[in-house]
Parts: structure tokens; sequence; C-alpha cells
């Protein structure tokens, strides 16, 4: 099976959907790998470095759409390239099928068996394929990088010698991948970090990552059965608003990447939200492509309001190690279709169904919803109990089965002392003293030392020796089998004292600090 | 030939068992542990002269030539073994000490100087044979079998017969009925019950030593020694010699509390151990569905993983004693240690097959044991740890323990492997671990497996490491 990478012809696309190390891994799964030539030069990889790891380099896409199976793209194809296509080629790519109609139309025309690398369901399974998730990933970091880049300030709060300076706060809006990235960067970086997402069940998540979680007071869970969020109430929205107007005064950075599946981008930072905003402050927006979070965004560019807000619309994708992710995606995805030897399209796949958006000619899209995130289950109603009366009633009811204990055994032993000789009494006495201090001293043993201390009592209990030693007699005319018993006691209870020293000696010898 | 008076040899006794409660004292801390041993030795040494010195002790030539003989025998024994065969090793020497009290008990049984005690003290003295005979056997046949499971000659799957229970409580009658009798018999006429109740008390230490799996050996092994302790006790009893009750005491306390640990270790009370059976328990209720996929690795990803974590823990398994890992292991360490990273191991107290197995294994290939860390240290650091290594270890990274309440080993302590950033599973193959359950972990979406034998596995990811 021969895979074909062609250069991506949209100017703003530096992204290559192969890098050396996802050729050499593509081999591996058994496919023959050809790469058009300076498909990588934007993402810094040269033909050369693709030549040393095995593809063939060729010359024009056109080639390529003749000679592969399977196609692996970074974005949508043009229309142009899709007439290069032939028929029951396999293509992977992004193609946002929902805002893509007509292209859709056009490949299923063509019978071209197109993967939308963007419709993979978010399941656990597919977690290693997920392009949103790789993708969002870099923003988050890449959102955090620029926008520090725009602020002049440090991010963390430093005393020097010079003075004090306080640490920069970033709001992060969304709490999806790319906010939690983000999150996690800002954290790093050392600034004081506010996030809010009106999924309830992200704040955990939120506060894992080292922000605080925000929230407005109304009882709302934005969650989906998708795992994406939904548009809430008005009431909702009107208190969100205020507490952004609010944060918005206060915070140096806002980092925005809400976003709703196949619909513009919620508008969240107003223009009033924006007029409160400290000069010199800035404002990230990841969702600019779709329309941008904020009111004052404007898609591609970087620039200053009146006020002194930065407002940042466009990202450095940070080609080279975009592509290496998106590449591993794909191999992923490869990998689960049975690589080059097993390769099938299988239509029963939970994955694969959903992500083939035209097949054999038929659009097969919007597939059937899928829901992933487990529904809670409703927690049962537990009763709290003070923990310290609790507590109590357990110490209680130990003090009274202690008592009862110490009872019976004191019975049992003046029911032993009545009948039993004196001699015997004097060796039992010795015998429970003796379990005492040996439940004491073991208690202390470390760990680490239990098998030296089993080699240790194993030694030790060779005492029996003792027994034997007391029992041989010279005259062997009428005690020969005592003798003998006696001395194959002393033996082995010997080979027991010798043995476990030495073994013990030669373990604790190898303690080393 | 010089006698000591009997006072003396008290004396002597009385020192002797300080110096045994020093020497496990001493294993408080590796530190002291080395004194510690030396504590007993001498304490032996004295404890043999004393007795050999005291006034009635006959038949010097046989006492010597045993002993000479013992002691090349045991030095070979404790030489020649492999750290990874310890378990083998101590529950060999258990059925010693079991033998050597079954030995005892008849020996002191046909000792005439004891019929012409008063009939009480004889009577008591008899019971107190007897005693120490059975524990002696099943110490001594228990042990044996505990061996030939360790060693591989006996299937280590629990044997389980139905009615095994009423067996058992049958046996332990019939021998108290034998008890009886052998206490009433005139002078030896009750040899014949002792070596009923003998082969009885050993036929008992094979069924109980059988019905236990292998999961279950270091409770085992600890509870076998706790008996030998018991059994060196009894024999303590019937010589009226305080030397011997004491020491016997000390270790069987030892065994006792050892077996403790491992019982909570696994969560599972004491008794549900020595009655066997553990795998075979079929869980309560359905047990959770393996949501995920298994992902495995190559040698060259997961060493290319080690060079970009920041701190890795080791969590060592059975796994890594059969393979024998533990020498490239540290190789490992050593080669991310010079990289800046920190490295850490993560033991769990039943890992292996005897208590403190791992780190013996550890100390053998000159791992500081300052970087060795038990569970309960190194859980909490474990969100914080790039990536888990996990060699040949299974139950006891299991999070079926804590989330599953039908899973068998629910509410074990386990190591919390899962909360890392990324774990990577060294495993021969998917089978399942000694307790027979399924391991979510290893569907996990931070979870990669790595199959093979461990020590073929870390010797080739050290090659990539040192490219």
């Amino acid at each position: 099976m021969k895979v074909g990478i062609p250069s991506e012809i949209s100017p703003n696309e530096l992204r290559v959907a192969a890098t050396p190390k996802t050729v050499k891994r593509l081999q591996k799964q058994g496919f023959e790998v050809y790469i058009q030539h300076n498909a990588g030069i934007k993402a810094n990889f040269s033909d050369k470095d693709f030549e040393e790891a095995g593809a063939k380099i060729v010359a024009t896409a056109a080639d390529i759409y003749g000679k592969s199976d399977i196609v692996l793209k970074v974005k949508e194809p043009a229309m142009e390239e899709v007439d290069m296509m032939k028929e029951g080629l396999v293509m992977l790519s992004y193609l946002w099928p929902a805002q893509n109609q007509p292209l859709l139309q056009k490949l299923a025309d063509k019978k071209v068996n197109a993967i939308a690398m963007d419709a993979i369901p978010r399941i656990s399974r597919a977690q290693k394929m997920d392009v949103l998730s790789s993708m969002a990933n870099i923003a988050g970091y890449r959102a955090v990088i620029e926008g520090s880049y725009h602020f002049g300030r440090f991010l963390n709060g430093q005393i020097t010698a010079a003075g004090k300076v306080e640490p920069a706060k970033v709001l992060v809006i969304g709490a999806g991948v790319a906010g939690l990235a983000a999150i996690g960067a800002a954290n790093s970086l050392g600034a004081i970090v506010r996030a809010f997402d009106t999924r309830k069940e992200v704040a955990e998540q939120i506060e894992s990552m080292g922000a605080q979680f925000l929230t407005v007071e109304i009882e709302e869970d934005g969650a989906t059965a998708s795992g994406y969020s939904k548009e809430m109430s008005k009431e909702f929205i009107a208190a969100e608003m205020a507490l952004f107007k609010a944060q918005a005064a206060e915070v140096d950075i806002i980092i925005t990447t809400a976003q709703i599946p196949g619909r513009p981008a919620p508008k969240l930072i107003l223009t009033d939200h924006v007029a409160v905003m400290k000069p010199g402050s800035v404002i990230v927006d990841l969702a600019a492509s779709s329309g941008g979070n904020c009111e004052l965004t404007k898609n591609g560019e970087v620039y200053t309001t009146d006020n002194g807000v930065t407002i940042i619309g466009k990202l450095n994708q940070l080609p080279s190690q975009a592509s290496q992710l998106y590449g591993n995606n794909l191999c992923h995805l490869l990998d689960d279709m049975g690589k080059a030897e097993k390769w099938k399209i299988d239509m029963e796949d939970a994955v694969v169904s959903r992500a083939m958006v035209t097949h054999n000619g038929k659009i097969n899209w919007p597939p059937a919803p899928l829901p992933v995130s487990p529904a809670k289950p409703k927690a049962a109603e537990v009763i709290a109990e003070d923990p310290k009366i609790v507590a109590e009633r357990k110490n209680k009811k130990e003090g009274t089965s202690m008592i009862i204990k110490l009872v019976v055994i004191g019975v049992l032993l003046l029911a032993m002392g009545q009948f039993a000789p004196g001699e015997f009494m004097q060796h039992f006495t010795v015998f429970v003293l003796a379990v005492f201090i040996g439940w004491q001293v073991i208690w202390n043993v470390s760990h680490s030392l239990h098998t030296p201390l089993m080699a240790v009592t194993n030694a030790i209990s060779g005492i029996i020796i003792v027994g034997g030693l007391l029992q041989t007699k010279d005259d062997l005319s009428n005690s020969m089998v005592m003798t003998v018993l006696a001395s194959v006691a002393i033996l082995v209870a010997s080979i027991n004292i010798v043995g476990g020293f030495v073994v013990t000696h030669r373990m604790l010898k190898m303690f080393k600090k | 030939m010089i006698f000591i008076e009997k006072e003396i040899q008290t004396a002597a006794y009385l020192f002797a068992s300080i110096l045994f409660i020093l020497s496990l004292g001493g294993l408080s801390s590796q530190e002291s542990a080395k004194r510690g041993v030396f504590y007993g030795i001498v304490g032996m040494a004295i404890a043999i002269l004393a007795t050999v010195l005291g006034k009635g002790v006959e038949g010097h030539v046989y006492i010597i030539c045993a002993i000479a003989v013992a002691a090349i025998i045991g030095t070979l024994l404790a030489r020649k073994v492999e750290m990874t065969s310890m378990p083998q090793l101590v529950a060999i020497l258990h059925s010693f000490v079991g033998l050597a009290a079954v030995l005892v008990g008849f020996g002191s049984y046909l000792d005439p100087a004891t019929h012409k005690l008063s009939s009480a003290e004889h009577t008591i003295h008899l019971v107190e044979v007897f005693i120490g005979v059975f524990i002696g056997a099943i110490t001594f046949t228990g042990s044996i079998v505990a061996w030939g499971k360790l060693e591989g000659k006996i299937m280590s799957k629990p044997l389980l017969y139905p009615g095994r229970h009423a067996v058992n409580i049958i046996l332990v009658l019939a021998s108290i009925v034998l008890g009886v009798m052998f206490a009433r018999a005139e002078g030896t006429d009750g040899m014949m019950y002792l070596y009923i109740m003998t082969a009885i008390a050993g036929f008992i230490g094979v069924m109980l030593v059988m019905a236990i799996g292998g999961a279950d050996m270091p409770v085992v092994v600890s509870m076998l020694n706790s008996y030998s302790g018991w059994a060196a006790s009894a024999a303590g009893f019937m010589l009226g010699n305080d030397l011997l009750i004491v020491t016997g005491a000390l270790v069987g306390s030892s065994g006792a509390i050892l077996s403790i640990i491992m019982c909570e270790a696994m969560n599972r009370s004491f008794f549900s151990v020595i009655l066997g059976g553990f795998g075979a328990v079929t869980s309560s209720g359905e047990a959770a569905a393996m949501e995920g996929e298994v992902t495995a690795l190559t040698h060259e990803e997961v060493s290319d993983l080690l060079k970009e974590a920041k701190s890795v823990v080791i969590v060592p398994g059975y796994g890594m004693a059969v393979a024998k890992a533990q020498y490239p292991i540290y190789d490992m360490v050593q080669t991310l240690q010079k990289a800046g990273k920190k490295v850490r191991f993560a033991i769990h107290p039943v890992a292996g097959r005897l208590p403190g197995h791992m780190n013996v294994l550890l100390a053998e290939a000159n791992v500081p044991y300052d970087i060795v860390l038990e569970m309960d240290e190194i859980n909490e650091d474990l969100p914080d740890t790039d990536v888990v290594m996990v060699i040949g270890a299974n139950d006891v990274v299991n999070p079926g323990a804590q989330d599953d309440p039908s899973s068998p080993i629910y509410g074990m302590p386990v190591i919390e492997a899962w909360k890392a950033e990324k774990v990577i599973i060294m495993k021969r193959s998917m089978s399942v671990g000694y307790a027979g359950v399924e391991n979510p972990l290893f569907y996990k979406p931070n979870a990669e497996m790595l199959y093979g034998d461990a020590k073929d596995s870390v010797e080739k990811i050290l090659g990539f490491l040192k490219m």
C-alpha cells in the first residue's frame, strides 16, 4: 500500500501531515511513503530529512494523488485538489463536514473515501487519534507564550533588589484541552491563574492544573452527553457577563477558548469589558477563526485598541511540533485500521464509521450521536455523622471489649494457677512476657528488613538445638534411639543456626546508602 | 571436663535471651542491623556453650560431629543461595526447626528421667510433648510444601476440595482424642498414639499449605516462621528450659506480626488466608467492564519517554525477581540519574514471595536504600511523577482495589501508579496476576504496555538510553 503526502496549498497552513519520525513509523506499519517536493519546508523538515527517513520524493501533487492509495493531508482539500483524486482513494485530513457540504458532495461524487480527522469521536479508545485535542494543547500553550510576549511585564512575582514585582493575573475562559494547557503553561510561568467554564465537572481538573475555579451563583450545568458544552440560559449569561466585567478590570491577560461545534463562537468579552481593562493588558482569542469570543477580535490580526489593550486573533502554529503530533494521530488511526497488511475500512468500527464522512460515493454525515462522558450516577444519600461522635463511640466500644477480654484472660489464668504445678506457672510467666517483648520489638523492624528478619529468626529458632544437646548420651546400650534422634535434631538445628546467620550477614552487607 | 553450676548456666541463658532481643531490635534500621546479627551470633554461642558445659550433658562426640557437619552444610547453603530464591531457603530452614522439634519431642518422651516426675507434672509433661510434636510436624510438612510451591515443584494453584474444613476439624479432634489416650498411657506405651498423631499433624500441614495460592505465599512463609517459633517454645516447656521458651516466643510473635502486616497489605483477614482458596473466590457483583484499549510501546519509545521525564518511579514485582532484572534496572537508574533525573523505587509490602523480598533483591544490585521507598511514602508523590515503570508487578498497582467494589481485591492498599503522567507496564503477556484479577490499569489512556522478559527489555531500553 502506498501512502502519499502532498504539500499544503494554503499559504497560511504551515503544518505537514508527516514528519521524518512518522514516516519511519508508517514504514514499520508496512506502507510505502511518497512525499511531495518541499512539503515539509514550512515546518522545518527538508526533503533530505524525509529521504533519510525512507520516503520517496515526488515532484508534483498530481503524482501523489495518482500514485497513492491513502493520502494524508492537514487542511481540507481545495476543489482543484479533489479534481486530482482517483476513485477509491482514502484521504485523511481536517474537513469540518458541518460547514463544508459542497466539498463533501464533490468528494462523494468522486467516490473518495474521506476521513475527517476533526470528526473522530471523543471516546477514550480514540484519544490517541484526536487531532482536536493534540492541536488544542499546542494552541493553549502558545496562547500563554504569545500573550506574555505582548504583555510588557513578568508573569511571576519577584522580590528583587530593585523592588517588588506583582505576579500577573491570567483569566482562562473555557477549560477544554486548550484551556487546561493554557492554565498549566501560565501557572508554570508563575502567574496567578483563574479559570471559568460552564461545566461544573471540570472544576476539579482546573484546580488540579493550579488555577482557581470561578463560578456564577446559578445552578445550571453546561455539560452535554457529547462532552462539549451547550449554550446556556439568559439568566446564566447575564451573571456570567457581570463576572467577566469584574474580572476584566482586574486581570492582565485573558485567554478565551470557548467554542461550540458547528456554530459561531459565543461572544463572551464585550466591548465594554475591553473598555474597563488596564492599558497594557492582553486578550488572546483562540476562537478567532470561528468568529472570536471577543467582540473586538479581528481574525488573523494582532492589534492594540485605543485604550491600550492588545487583542491577538492569530497564533503561530508551532508547525514543527504540530506536524509531529498531527502525524502521530494519523499513524494511530492507520494502526487501528489494520496497518498495510490487514488494511480494512470497517464501517462497524465506532471510530471509523463516524470519521468516514464519505464512503463509496455516499455522504455519511452527520453520524448518530454518541454519548461519551459516563453519566454520573446519583450519589446515594449519606446521612452525615459527626466524625467526632463516631470516633468517640468507637473508642468506647473498644474500651468495653478490652475490659471484657482482660476479665476473661484473668479468669483463665486463675483457673490455670489452680491446677498447674508451680514450675509450669513459672515457665508460663516467662513465656507470656517474652511474647510481649517480641511483639513490641518486632513492630519497630523496618519494612525493608523483613527478609533479613525472617532469616535471623530462622537462625535463632535453631536454639532448639539445646533440646538435642540435653538428650545425647554416652552410653548407647539403652538409649540408642534417643541419642540418634537427638543427633539428627542437633544436625538440622545447627544447619539453621549457621545458615540463618550467614545468609543474614550476606544480605545486610548488601544494604548500602 | 569442666562443668558449670546450674545457677551460672541460668545466668548465661538470661544473657543469651537479652542478646537475642537486642538482635531483633537491631533490625529497626539498616545501620544497626549488622550489629544485631553479631549480637545474635554471640548469644547463640553463649547458649550452646552454657548447655554443653552444664552438668549431665553426655555424648560430646556426637554433638561435635553433628555441629561440624551442619556448619559446613549451612555455610554452603547460605553462600550459594541466590537472592531470588531467598523464599525457598527460608521455607526449608523452617522445616528444619519443625523436624528438630518433632525429634526433640520424641527424645523427651523416651528420656527415662522424665518418668520419675510426680503424676501431675508427668501428665503436664506429656501434654507438652504432644503439643510440641504436633506443632513441629505441621511446621515440618507445611514448610516442605511451601518450599515445593516456591521452587515450582508443586503447582502454586490452591488445591481445594469440598468439605476440606470438615476434614481438617475431624483430624484436629482425632488428635485431641489421641492426646488424651497418650497422656493416660504408662511408661512409653503411648508411643503408638504419638506416631499416629505425628502422621495426622503432618497431613494437616500438607493440606494447609496446599490450599493456599501463590499470591498468599508471603503470608504462609511468615505464618510458618511463627509456627517454627511456637514449636521451639513448646520444646522449651517440655524440657523446662526458659531460654527455649523465650527465644521461641520471640520468633513466634515475630512471625505472627509479619503475617499480620502481610494480611493488612492485602486487606484480607488472617483466617481467610489460612483457610485458603484465594483466587477461587467468585466476585460479589458484575465486574466492571474494561473500557478503553491496551496500547503497546517499543523499547525505543520507552527510552524516549524516559529521556523526557524529570522524575521516574519504578515499581518492581515478582516478575523482576523471576527475570533477575535488578542489575540492568540499576544500570538504567544510574544512567537516568546521571542525566539529572529523580529516580526512586516504590515497594508494595506484598511484592514478591517473602516480606521485604524486593528490598533484598535491589540491595543485591547495590541500589542505595534511601531511594527505595514504601508504598505510603511514595503514593502522595505519584501525581507529580512523570513516568512510572511497573516491572513485573500487577495486583499491587490495580486501581480496581480502590474503585471497583466487585473486585476480589477491593480495599487492598495499592500503589497509585495511574496518577502519574505516564505509566509503562512491563509484562510478559496480558495474563492476569496471581490474584486472578483483570487489571483496569492496562486500559487507562495514560498506560502503555511493553511486552517481553523484564531483563531483556530493560537491557534494550538501556541501549537506547545510552545512544
